[in-house]
Formats: structure tokens, sequence, C-alpha cells
């Protein structure tokens, strides 16, 4: 599995998603900068991290989502290439268009850090095939933007499409997102954005492994 | 030109003494940017002029040490060629005055100490000091406190994974936001701030210079009175983003050989960077203000020596190498200018619109500023505590959950929930332990952290009060398993023109200094927060330990969640029962009186190898340190950590349970592991006592009865929740 992450200007989760992706499929993703017009070719994976692209000044994403690479990732998405968003890339892929929605505030309007319990609603795509359908991981989420937004037409056909990827559990959303929405994926099931943090619990030292099967999923299905 | 009158060297904080001498080492009168550059130079905060005699006997040296005081932040070895660099700095005036920048700024502020030594920061802690939960202000500084340190932190992507949070009268018109940032380097790839050779080019990096913080170090060099809201101007606005840019432009140009010499602008921005980088090389500089990127019109050469705008930093490089440092600045969108020139005269010249506005020798400015023996006065310490005035008949189950709801115990969970504890995917325990760990990414082996005071011990008797500060750390760290290796110290007291306050200095300090050199624990950086007074009334004197451990295998450490039913329980360490200070005295019987617990080193240090020791050996997983609230406090946090009960064998005795008595440390473990402890404790001459078992659902004691853990529990949660909801 050949995978690019794409840093933007406060990208901070670049070198993480890196060393997940690497643990997990043996070979070291390629970073690409956000200045750059393009992405290397045959890329299996772009990956965008989680962070504070451009400050989330204006509102998080907005700025990163008309960064010049981002028309190339836009294009490979539309050609089926695997788009994966943590957290701050979940939100420049809303911004871009590329995932229905929007991620506000937090209902409290706080930054919240904490590991919650997360639903796999979908295990039929590229990037949740390892998990089964139901299971209840333990994953952390780290923002003050993650609440998820649509309407109930949007939300509606999300659920009827089997887009929703994962929710958090009962009782545990964080940030009061719609329907409990954790991650959604694209109607073409090649782009997934999610707020919680896979690449956080991939090493048994930091208190989990639950994330391995995000990353194990995609060297399957693509390498 | 403004002629200096006798209001204007006033009005910058400058005695007519301290004027006198600036005429002198000028030959002549300063003229107002002169006056200025030098009002900041020697303010207090920049110059340590009370403290810098006293400070000069703290042992600051060791076989693990690299670089002491004196640069940005201090280097220790933790072998392998890795060097953990690390320094606490305070932001308390400013914090006070705007929660939300002031905060954050000192975040800011401490992070670029770290990665100026060209270390990548890898941690944060803080220590925060609030007023009276009652108090008006209280609940407004929390929120703004914390939600800055998270939005600075969050957004560089460092992990904030601990700290301490505690409440007090005595805080009500002064907090204490003490933020402590720690990174890891290469040994061989330190930088440092000596601007030697002259003809180099010195560069200013980062954000553009606007008029925010002018006179910054200088507010924070005096007491707060009824009109202090109106310094609001003098607080500086941060800007993560900016600062993350310059992390990462650093580091690359770090990577590259181009640096000689780099300095973060923090308290009196250009003027302390460009006067002490000339000082230590013993060179000059000389600058150009037309060439500082600015982002205003209009300002003055005063403005701009004395802006303390963020995100900003002084570099000299080696010649020919601005054009490559250059577009490293430009591919991260920053600022990059040539502002000067190293000299040979040892003076620091500044130019604006082709007149030379400012003219002073370096060595003045940064070296020969006061320093003051101030008078002082030792206080005896408090009176030791009469048994007999203890009631005995409290209920222990009413005051354990009391206790374990107050203000200064219960859990922090809300404010650690608004910081990232987990970015940089490295963090082994984030905050609720005894000492934060972090991994060295990359490797088996992690940095233990901790920050730790106690004020009203410090109060009653500054002298044990500062042995004990620097005890605590070092047996937060302990109790991890981790080998302690080195202290940074911020040192929080009211004014020292006032011989009382002066004296608790003077005392604290040689009781940090005999801590630190009978524990093996060297201070290699710090800073002094003095006036953290208002209206006459200072703060409780704290000076806060920053500590950091190695663990050289982190697979091998202890945390304080019971892990398995059937442990035996055991506490390391003589308990008196010492309940004068104790949160036992303050929460149950409203009295803070008596005198602190004593620290006996000897017996500290031999204690805590020995637990280390056998952490070390994999023999333990579950140790916790006994502090506030004493032994059965202890156990409950144990218990409520890993959501098993216990079922205790103890003295039905109120100092037993809730005496402060140091040193002391609990362990659980299989009960043959257990005898083979006890045994090995009493040949090595440590005090060892079989306290209980793990199991169950219930905290079990005798003269208690049971308390459900879930019940102390879900107390202990909602305490801070509800008191910020104003439930």
């Amino acid at each position: 599995m050949k995978s690019a992450v794409v840093v933007f200007p406060d990208s901070n989760c670049d070198r993480d998603a890196a060393t997940a992706l690497e643990q997990t499929s043996g070979i070291k993703p390629i970073m690409v900068w956000h200045d750059d017009s393009s992405l290397p070719d045959n890329v299996d994976l772009i990956v965008l991290p989680g962070g504070f692209s451009y400050g989330d000044y204006l509102r998080s994403g907005a700025m990163a989502a008309h960064s010049r690479i981002m028309r190339d990732v836009k294009d490979k998405a539309e050609k089926g290439v695997a788009v994966l968003g943590i957290c701050n890339g979940f939100q420049v892929l809303t911004e871009t268009g590329l995932l229905p929605g929007v991620l506000i505030r937090n209902i409290h309007l706080k930054y919240v850090c904490r590991v919650v319990g997360l639903t796999v609603e979908e295990s039929q795509s590229s990037f949740t095939r390892s998990y089964r359908k139901g299971h209840v991981m333990k994953m952390p989420v780290a923002h003050g933007e993650g609440n998820y937004f649509a309407d109930d037409e949007t939300l509606d056909r999300l659920e009827d499409q089997n887009r929703i990827a994962f929710r958090y559990a009962e009782g545990e959303n964080p940030n009061g997102s719609a329907r409990n929405i954790a991650g959604i994926l694209s109607e073409r099931r090649n782009v997934l954005g999610m707020m919680p943090h896979p690449e956080r619990v991939c090493d048994p030292a930091l208190g989990g492994i639950d994330g391995r099967g995000l990353f194990q999923s995609l060297v399957k299905t693509l390498s | 030109m403004t002629a200096i009158t006798q209001d204007i060297v006033s009005e910058h904080g400058l005695s007519d003494s301290e004027y006198a001498n600036i005429k002198r080492l000028l030959n002549r009168d300063p003229n107002l940017v002169e006056l200025g550059v030098f009002s900041v130079m020697w303010s207090e905060h920049c110059s340590y002029k009370s403290t810098r005699a006293h400070l000069r006997r703290l042992p600051t040296s060791g076989p693990q040490v690299i670089q002491g005081p004196g640069e940005n932040a201090g280097v220790v070895d933790i072998g392998d060629g890795d060097a953990a660099v690390f320094k606490i700095e305070s932001h308390n005036h400013p914090s006070y005055i705007e929660p939300y920048q002031g905060a954050a700024t000192g975040v800011g502020g401490i992070m670029r100490d770290v990665f100026t030594m060209g270390a990548r920061p890898v941690a944060m802690i803080n220590a925060l000091r609030f007023g009276s939960p009652d108090h008006p202000k209280t609940r407004h500084l929390v929120s703004g406190v914390v939600a800055g340190i998270g939005g600075y932190g969050n957004c560089m992507g460092v992990p904030t994974v601990g700290g301490e949070v505690n409440f007090h009268p005595a805080y009500n018109g002064n907090i204490l936001v003490n933020a402590m940032c720690v990174g890891l380097a290469r040994q061989d790839k330190i930088f440092k701030s000596a601007a030697r050779g002259a003809g180099n080019a010195v560069v200013y990096i980062g954000s553009k210079t606007g008029r925010d913080g002018i006179h910054g170090a200088t507010m924070a060099s005096a007491e707060f009175d009824d009109h202090s809201e109106e310094k609001r101007p003098t607080v500086q606005v941060g800007d993560p983003f900016t600062e993350k840019l310059l992390l990462e432009a650093l580091m690359e140009l770090m990577a590259t050989d181009a640096i000689i010499a780099i300095q973060d602008m923090g308290a009196a921005g250009l003027t302390s960077s460009s006067a002490e980088m000339a000082s230590k090389g013993d060179s000059g500089i000389e600058l150009d203000l037309d060439n500082v990127p600015q982002r205003e019109t209009g300002m003055t050469a005063y403005d701009m020596m004395l802006s303390e705008s963020q995100e900003r930093m002084l570099a000299v490089l080696k010649p020919g190498r601005e054009k490559e440092a250059a577009s490293i600045f430009k591919k991260w969108e920053l600022d990059f200018a040539v502002v000067g020139v190293t000299t040979n005269t040892g003076r620091l010249v500044v130019k604006h619109h082709g007149d030379v506005v400012a003219d002073m020798p370096v060595h003045a400015l940064a070296e020969e500023g006061p320093v003051y023996e101030r008078d002082y006065v030792s206080r005896p310490p408090a009176a030791p505590l009469r048994a007999d005035t203890v009631d005995q008949n409290k209920s222990i189950a009413e005051s354990l959950s009391r206790l374990l709801a107050s203000s200064d115990l219960c859990s922090r969970r809300w404010v650690w929930e608004q910081y990232d504890t987990s970015v940089m995917a490295n963090t082994v325990q984030g905050p609720g332990g005894d000492a934060a760990i972090v991994r060295v990414h990359g490797t088996n082996k992690a940095l233990a952290i901790s920050c730790d005071v106690t004020p009203r011990y410090c109060r009653a008797d500054p002298l044990e009060g500062g042995k004990q500060a620097v005890a605590e750390c070092w047996r937060n760290l302990t109790a991890v398993g981790a080998t302690p290796l080195a202290v940074t110290d911020n040192l929080n007291f009211g004014n020292p023109e006032n011989p009382e306050t002066m004296g608790e200095i003077v005392s604290a300090i040689d009781g940090i200094g005999k801590a630190c050199s009978a524990l093996g624990f060297p201070i290699i950086s710090g800073n002094c927060s003095l006036y953290n007074e208002t209206n006459g009334e200072a703060i409780l004197p704290t000076p806060t330990i920053g500590g950091v451990g190695l663990l050289r295998n982190f697979a091998r450490m202890a945390t304080i969640p019971l892990k398995r039913p059937g442990d035996a329980i055991v506490v390391i360490g003589e308990t008196k029962g010492h309940l004068g200070q104790s949160l036992y005295l303050r929460e149950i019987e409203a009295r803070e009186e008596g005198s602190a617990p004593l620290v006996n080193l000897g017996v500290e240090k031999r204690n805590g190898d020995f637990v280390r020791s056998l952490i070390e050996a994999g023999r333990l997983d579950t140790v916790h340190d006994i502090s506030d609230g004493g032994l059965l406090v202890a156990v409950a946090e144990m218990c409520m950590a890993g959501g098993i009960g216990a079922k205790l064998d103890l003295p039905n005795s109120i100092a037993f349970l809730f005496g402060e008595d140091q040193g002391r440390y609990i362990f659980a473990a299989p009960p043959e592991m257990t005898k083979e402890i006890i045994r090995a404790a009493s040949a090595a001459n440590v005090p060892v006592a079989l306290i209980g078992t793990s199991g169950g659902l219930d905290l079990e004691v005798p003269g208690m009865g049971k308390t459900r853990i879930t019940t102390l529990k879900a107390e202990h949660e909602t305490w801070l929740p509800n008191y910020m909801s104003a439930r």
C-alpha cells in the first residue's frame, strides 16, 4: 500500500499518522506539502491528518480546503483513490464537499480530549472490513469542533446508504453530534472522515490497539 | 528628544540609586529609549535582583547535567546521545488581568524557551493556583486560564499531560500560572545563545513586532492594586499557529549548521534577546530597527525595543548562510529579516531612521544590574498542633467523602479534558497519576514528569516547605519507577521588599537547596515571580518544583490503580499521624494551624530508592505516594482508579488515617511477592506495614464501616464540573 500524508501548516498529527501507517503496512508513507501541486502517482491512500491547519482561522478546515494540493486530492478521490480524514482532516473533507455536512463547535463550547466508546456501524468498506459490525471500541477524541451536523434528509440518506462508519456509543457522545455520528463514508465509499483518532491507539503501550483495525483494513484492501 | 525627569524615572520602576548607576555606566544621561531598555533589563523579572544572591546557593551540577541555569532552558543526559531539555516559567500577573491570553502566552513562551535550545517539545505540565472557590472572580479565572493553556498547547500539537490545580483565598488577588515544557534533543544538537564573533548577521524570525506587551516585564515586577485592570494593554496576545510554524521552521534550520546563536524574544523582547546574546558572547550588536518586521506603522524605537509581541526569535547566523535560512522561513510563510550585525565593541547600538537612538554597554545591561541583599527576617516556624484540640468524634466515613470531594482533592478531569493529552502518540500515562509518563519516540525509554509544592506547609515553615516540595516531586517520580534526574523551579512569592516575605524566600531556597543536594536532584533552570501581592496581601509562598525522571524501560512502571483483587496493601515509611497543616484540619475542622510535617531527607532517599528498585526489578506495578489527605485518601484514590475495593486493618485514629507524614508510599502486590518485599524492607531498614487486602466493591476500614467505591468516585468526580457550571 502506497500512502501519502498531506502536511498543512499546523497539521500536528501528521507524524502520528505516518507512524501508525508504517507500523501496519511496513512502508513509510510519503509526506506531501500542502503547497505542492500534485500527489505522487499510483498512491493508494491519501491521509489528511489531525491538527489545526492554518490555525483553524476563519473556520476549521476552511482554508486548507482551498490549498493547492487539495485540487489533486479531489481529483484522485473522484477517481476512486482512498482518502482518510482524521479530526481536522474530516473538517477539511466536509469543507471541500468530498463529504456532506459540517463540523460545528462542540455543544458545550469546550475543547474535549477523552477516550470514548465507538461503535462500528459499517464493516463493508475498505476502511472498516477488519472490524466486526456492532463492535464497540475505545478511541480518543481531541477537538473543539467535532459536532457533526447535517439536515435530516442528508442524515437519512447517510443511514439508508450505510455510510455511517462509526457512532459514539450510547451516552458517550462527546460533542453533540447528530445521531451520535463519529465517522462517515462518501457515496462511493472511498472517502472516510472521522473525528476520533485511530492513529493514537495502534500501540499497546498507549493504552489500546483498537485503531489498528482501520489501518489493517486499508492494507488488506489496497495492497 | 524627551528630557528625563524624576517622574519618568519612577514610572519606569527604577529607584534613584539605579538611575544614578545607569548614568555612571553610560557616562551621561540616558535618553528615553535607553532608559526604557535599562528599566526592563534591570526589572526584577529579567534581572533577579532580589533573589540572585540567594539562588547562587542552589546545587546546579551533577554527572547528568549537560546545561545548568543561564540558558533558555536546562539540559540533562538521558542516555544514548539523547537529552531532555526543560524549564518552568510563570505567567502570573498577565493571567490575572487577562486569563486566556495570559495563560496561552505563558505556554507559548516556555515552549519557545525549549525549542530555542534545539529540542522538540514533547510534554507540557502546569501548576495553577486560584483564589477561594467562593471568590467572585475564581470561576472566570479558572475557565479562562484552562482554555488558554489548552488553546495554545493543543494547537501546537504538544500534549499537556499533568499538573496541579489548587485553591486558596491567599490567591484571590494574584493567581499563579506556572507552565513547564519538556523537550527532546540530541546531545550534539543543542543550541545556545552566546553571540560570538563579529561581523555575523543578526536575524529576526517569526511574527511581526507590534505594540503589545510593552513593559510587561515591568508589570510583573510590581504589586497589584485596585487599578490593575488598567494594565490589560500590557498583556500580549498569542498566536499558536505562528508558533507552530516557527517551531517547524526552526527544526528545519537547526538540522543545518547555519546557526551560531539563538535566543527567544520573551520578556523585554528585542532588548533582552540582543543584550543577553551579545553579553554572553562577549561581543556587541548593532541593530537597525528600520529592518524589523512591523505590524503597525509609526512605531518608535522605544515601542519596538520594549514590545513583547509573541512568537519571535533572534539568531546569529554563520557568514553567508542568510539565503538558505531565508528560504526555509519563506516556505513556512514567516517573517525573516537581517536586522543587525555582531560587533566587537561590547555595545548594543540601536539605529532608527538613520540615527543612533541608543548606545549602551551590553554587560551593563545584562550582567551589571543591581543585586540586592534585601533585609529579611525569618519567622519562627508555626507551633505544633496540640493533639488534644482535634475532635476525635468526627465520622471517618464522612470526613473521607468530604476530603475526596474537596476543592483540592477532587478529580481535575474537568480541567485536563480540555487539554490534548495524547497527541504525538507517546503518552504512556496522562493526568491523574503520581507523575506523567511520556515515551521517548521510537524507544523503550520514557520521561516521568511532575510538579509539586504544598504552599500551606511553606507558609508554616518555609524551610521545611521548600524541602517538602522537592521531596514530593522526587517521590512522585519515584512512585512510577523513574530515576529522578533534575529540577526546574518556579519561585512564586510576594513583595521581596517586605522583610518577612524576603525571609520566606531565603528559607525556602535553603530548604530547596538542602533537599536537592541530599536527593541528587540538581536545579537546571528556573524562574522567579515576585510581587504576587495585592494591596499588601501576599500569596502563600509557592516555590513550585518541576522534576523530570527517566524510565529506562517503561514496560516496567508502576501506576496508581489497584489491578487485582487479593493483593496485599502495604505502606512503606513511618506513620506517626502529623495533622498540623493537613488538608484534614483545613477541610474538616476549618483550621490552618500547626507545624508543617518534617522531611527527613535520609529516610526519604532510603524509602524511595527501595521502592524504585522494586519497580525497576519488575516486582511492583501498583504504587502511590502518600501526600495531601494522608493514608486513607491515598488508598481511596487507588481504589477509585482501579474500580476495586479494599479492606484495611488500621488503627481507628484520625491522626493515623489522615496525617500527612512524609516519605511514604503505598503499594499493592500479590501476597507471596509481598512477603518477600517485607523481608527485604526490614533488612534495608525501611519501615513497612501490611495494612490490608484489595477486593470487593467497598472500602472497608475499622471504625468507618463500608463505603462503596462508586459512591466515593461519583462525589470525587462531580465537585469541579458542578462548581464550574455554578450548580
